[in-house]
């Protein structure tokens, strides 16, 4: 590795909005080399930390597209706080599976859900319990929502792919992965 | 008669020809009412070619219908002109009255009510179409005789005439609106150069004349009298006509074409219905010494759908003309001099005016430029050389072949010679038809139509040039500010950015979708300026527009992509403060709401917590 | 072949024969230029833009223009490559590309376009199009999500089937692909597998059934070298002037 030379460790937070955390799965696919990785970074909110909040940071990585209202209030936080916001993965970047309802209208798709399923139990209705945060219309990429920094495509990105692109940053490149790191699927 | 009957009238009248889909289409939507698959079906049989592309041609003009649009269809003109006299007020009055959304037919199937791209009555708007007719002057009391009308079902030919009305207001006539020259008149002047041999012929001149036969002596010397006026395309480009003309004689092919382009679409312009009202004869005389010079039997006027009621007055002075002897075999005892001329009607593309998508239209097809070269005056209508003008320049060219070159320059300036009509619009006294020499400056024209407290005058329309009160001494010419009609007038009352939107909404509905950058790009402007319109706008949206201008001027198919951004560039230079003023600072908005996109599932959950929603986009901005 | 007909490319000198294009001249030579709607068997169409140079300090798009001796011609410079990778862009956020769920991810040009390029964002807010996929046909199905409107199928099928199976309806941004029946169904069409029409789309539209996801992720056709290292595929293939000589 190209090591920096960095005194302060940089802070990174993570976070998985509209996506299926296998984003965040092939960030550990980096395997060992997490531990080189830890010489130089230190993580706020994240799965890995599990911290609620996100404070300052250096780097936010976003997985996920933006599906309901707490998306759109995490990804503000991180926006908030984080001086360089990154698009992890294909849901992300483009809306991925999840924007695959986007041709439907939500309505259908509630009352398809939960009330005109044939085998609901009977008084099933739409959840609309206080705690959970409501789905929007549509989902969107994440840059839709706020200004992202960098993009990441990839369903998900190989650790290879993580790796390179976050190798590049710290050593102060504009990440360029190249031939077989860059991929939609 | 049923359905089948009369599919096969109109194909029967056609000749079942393809290269006649347009008309055929047409001619049985007016019978029909619409476009349906089955009819699609037997149409293409009919003249033998693919369904597919039957389908294809049908569903690209926005005037052929291939879903029922309803027994009456009300198009209410969206130039920015209309707007400025009320029409989205007045369409919004209508569309309550009759009980539907712009857009939709009425659940009865009767009627639909939409907007159409500038139907060129700038001049007496609002306007309107219905079933295709043109009707002026809307107002208040016109929509509620005319929602009366409709739900008794009244046929349109007995609505009151005088709403068909259409006015010429010439507010300035000059040696094109004032000619009294005698049909024929041009063409025994032209042919009696021929009997009066070649005197005088120039060295330069001889090599042309040698090629051609001993007894087009006159076509050679009126085209030398077209050159030396040194007159130039009206249409907007500019081209020289002596040139053009010249290369398509020269140009190998079996026949030649001339055709006649009134396909008026740049919004603003109007001038060309009135020529085709009050000079027929003199345009229709211009094509013929076309016909002449390069050799032609056969032309066309392609008239834009939205002068739909021009056809039969057209196709009148043509029968006249014929009866003259102006038109058909042996025109004026000439022998071998055979030439007519067939008026084509166009369905509602802008991009029609584009010569080589217009030539495609003629032949049956969607209206989608060429890649160019080939030209068309050497691979024009069905791969022959063919001469396309604008309306304005036949008709200078009948006055040049009538009266000389030498005479046609004494008009205008050095560079620009004779005369320029001018379509006047917007806030004026005096809108209407201004003929002016080339050289006119616009502080002129402002005060000859009575524009007061001028803040902008758009020329050429949106994909010409937006000139500030500074810039009022300029000159209307080919070296200053070049036109193809359009003077659109805007006061200090309006709102700048209200005009460029409505010009960027028209360049994305009339982009042909051929090319990648403007089939996109132009949708993506209108997304960008709406969202500015919305109040979300950000510098980095303005960024964005002109890094969509460097892509679409440098990678667009044809002049559309070229220019759409060109209502964007000049105001953004001019008038930034229309632009400025709608900004957000720094922050990123989204281009949706977001608290509105939460409402689908507060209706389907009824909650209306806190939690159920999000800061709608005016909180954002605070 | 003379040696006065040659121009130069990225100053590098293009030999041509006469009648070819430069889009031609370049891949016969070896140099790969982008393109979507150019196809070495079909008469060039220049609407995807993404072949657009600069001859002489002029745009224009490579696969229409007939090459001439002397030219000088800009292609891999950061101002066009700028603008390809935003008419990429524009194509896909114009349809519906989620490549993971895509039998032609890995073989797709749009795609391999993307990675040659470096897209790594959409860029414009996306338009999510709803485009029913038409499974009518029991050998082919159509899925116009990830039509880029390059008319291959057109052209393949009117040019060498001669079946007119495809064709263009709608316009601007509405603008999309219809086939020949009454019905709009594919399967009311005589349409076949084994058509020209059904080899050339360079997306994933024209999918033939029960053969999709055939070869695993690795060993796809643009798995092993970016696309411009696959270069000879595009060579003109027809005789004489304008192929491959």
């Amino acid at each position: 590795m190209n090591a920096p030379r960095k005194p302060v460790k940089l802070r990174v937070a993570t976070t998985s909005l509209a996506g299926c955390f296998g984003c965040h799965m092939s960030f550990l696919d980096i395997d060992e080399r997490l531990l080189e990785l830890l010489e130089f970074i230190e993580f706020d909110r994240s799965p890995l930390t599990d911290i609620k909040h996100c404070g300052p940071c250096d780097i936010g990585i976003i997985e996920g597209g933006v599906c309901n209202a707490e998306n759109v209030h995490v990804l503000r936080e991180f926006r908030a706080n984080c001086k360089i916001l990154i698009a992890l993965g294909a849901c992300a970047v483009n809306g991925g599976l999840p924007a695959q309802r986007n041709h439907l209208d939500l309505r259908d798709i509630l009352a398809a859900v939960y009330v005109t399923e044939e085998g609901l139990v009977q008084g099933t209705q739409i959840p609309n319990d206080l705690e959970l945060p409501l789905p929007l219309n549509h989902v969107h990429p994440i840059h839709e929502v706020v200004n992202i920094d960098y993009f990441l495509p990839g369903c998900p990105p190989s650790g290879d792919a993580i790796w390179k692109f976050l190798t590049d940053l710290l050593a102060g490149h504009t990440p360029r992965l190249g031939h077989g790191l860059i991929r939609y699927d | 008669m049923n359905d089948t009957d009369a599919i096969n009238e109109v194909l029967v009248r056609h000749g079942k020809d393809g290269t006649r889909l347009m008309q055929i289409l047409r001619e049985t939507q007016e019978e029909l009412g619409w476009l349906s698959p089955a009819t699609l079906t037997a149409i293409a049989a009919g003249i033998n070619w693919p369904r597919s592309r039957v389908e294809s041609t049908a569903g690209f003009y926005s005037f052929f219908h291939t879903t029922p649009l309803g027994r009456y269809r009300v198009l209410w003109s969206d130039n920015i002109t209309d707007r400025m006299l009320g029409n989205m007020d007045l369409m919004q009055a209508m569309c309550k009255k009759l009980w539907l959304e712009p857009g939709r037919v009425s659940a009865d199937g009767l009627v639909s009510v939409d907007t159409t791209s500038c139907t060129g009555m700038c001049d007496q708007g609002p306007a309107i179409l219905v079933n295709y007719r043109a009707i002026t002057h809307m107002t208040a009391e016109r929509i509620d005789q005319m929602v009366e009308l409709i739900h008794n079902q009244t046929p349109i030919t007995e609505w009151p005439a005088e709403w068909f009305k259409i006015e010429d207001n010439i507010r300035r006539a000059d040696i094109l609106l004032t000619n009294t020259m005698p049909p024929g008149e041009a063409l025994r002047i032209s042919f009696a150069r021929g009997a009066a041999t070649e005197v005088e012929t120039s060295f330069s001149e001889r090599s042309w004349h040698e090629s051609m036969q001993a007894s087009d002596i006159g076509a050679s010397a009126t085209l030398d009298e077209i050159k030396k006026s040194a007159l130039r395309g009206r249409g907007g480009a500019g081209f020289t006509t002596g040139l053009k003309w010249e290369a398509c004689h020269n140009a190998p092919g079996r026949t030649r074409y001339v055709v006649c382009n009134a396909d008026e679409g740049e919004p603003g312009t109007f001038k060309d219905r009135v020529l085709l009202t009050r000079q027929p004869d003199l345009v229709l005389e211009g094509m013929t010494v076309a016909a002449y010079i390069i050799g032609a039997n056969k032309g066309f006027v392609y008239l834009r759908g939205e002068y739909r009621y021009l056809l039969e007055p057209l196709n009148a002075v043509l029968a006249k003309r014929r009866k003259l002897g102006l038109l058909g075999e042996n025109i004026l005892g000439r022998e071998g001099f055979n030439f007519d001329i067939e008026v084509h009607l166009g369905a509602g593309a802008y991009v029609c005016g584009e010569e080589s998508a217009l030539i495609e239209s003629l032949e049956g097809k969607r209206g989608v430029p060429r890649n160019r070269p080939p030209y068309p005056v050497t691979n024009g209508f069905l791969n022959q050389p063919t001469v396309v003008n604008n309306v304005e320049t036949f008709a200078s060219a009948a006055l040049i072949a009538a009266k000389g070159g030498d005479w046609y320059r004494s008009f205008g300036s050095a560079r620009s010679t004779g005369t320029k009509i001018l379509s006047v619009s917007g806030d004026c006294e005096r809108p209407g038809i201004y003929e002016y020499p080339f050289g006119v400056t616009v502080r002129q024209v402002l005060e000859e139509c009575g524009a007061h407290n001028t803040q902008a005058v758009q020329v050429s329309g949106p994909s010409g040039i937006c000139l500030n009160r500074d810039e009022f001494d300029r000159r209307i010419a080919f070296g200053d500010v070049p036109t193809a009609g359009a003077f659109m007038v805007f006061g200090q009352q309006r709102d700048i950015f209200e005009v460029v939107r409505n010009f960027v909404h028209f360049f994305a509905h009339e982009s042909c979708g051929f090319c990648t950058p403007c089939r996109v790009g132009t949708t993506l402007l209108k997304n960008l300026v709406d969202k500015i319109a919305d109040g979300n706008g950000t510098r980095t949206d303005i960024d964005e527009i002109f890094h969509l201008n460097r892509l679409l001027q440098t990678t667009a198919h044809c002049g559309l992509g070229h220019t759409a951004c060109n209502p964007l560039l000049y105001t953004l230079e001019k008038f930034r403060p229309a632009y400025e003023r709608r900004l957000k600072l720094l922050k990123f908005v989204p281009a949706f709401d977001l608290d509105a996109a939460l409402s689908q599932a507060r209706q389907m959950t009824g909650r209306d917590d806190a939690g159920a929603h999000l800061e709608t986009q005016s909180e954002i901005a605070q | 072949m003379s040696e006065t007909n040659t121009f130069i490319l990225d100053d590098q000198e293009i030999p041509f024969t006469p009648g070819q294009s430069v889009m031609q001249a370049a891949l016969s030579a070896g140099v790969f230029i982008p393109h979507l709607c150019y196809h070495p068997e079909f008469r060039p169409h220049g609407s995807c833009k993404l072949c657009t140079v600069k001859i002489n300090g002029r745009p224009a798009t490579s696969c229409t223009t007939p090459a001439a001796h002397g030219m000088e011609v800009e292609s891999n410079t950061p101002e066009i490559l700028d603008k390809r990778r935003t008419l990429v862009q524009m194509l896909l956020i114009e349809g519906n590309h989620f490549c993971p769920s895509c039998e032609k991810s890995g073989f797709c040009k749009l795609q391999a376009l993307g990675y040659e390029l470096g897209v790594m964002t959409p860029r414009f807010n996306l338009m999510y199009p709803t485009r029913p996929v038409d499974a009518s046909h029991p050998d082919v199905l159509l899925d116009f999500n990830r039509c880029i409107l390059c008319e291959l199928c057109i052209r393949a099928s009117t040019e060498v089937d001669g079946k007119f199976v495809f064709a263009l309806s709608g316009r601007g941004i509405k603008k999309h692909l219809v086939v020949n029946a009454e019905s709009g169904r594919l399967a009311d069409t005589n349409f076949s597998l084994t058509d020209k029409a059904a080899q050339v789309c360079p997306v994933g539209v024209i999918l033939p059934k029960r053969m999709g996801f055939a070869v695993p992720i690795g060993q796809r056709h643009f798995d092993d070298a970016p696309i411009s290292a696959h270069v000879d595929e595009f060579k003109p293939v027809m005789p004489g002037p304008g192929g491959r000589s």
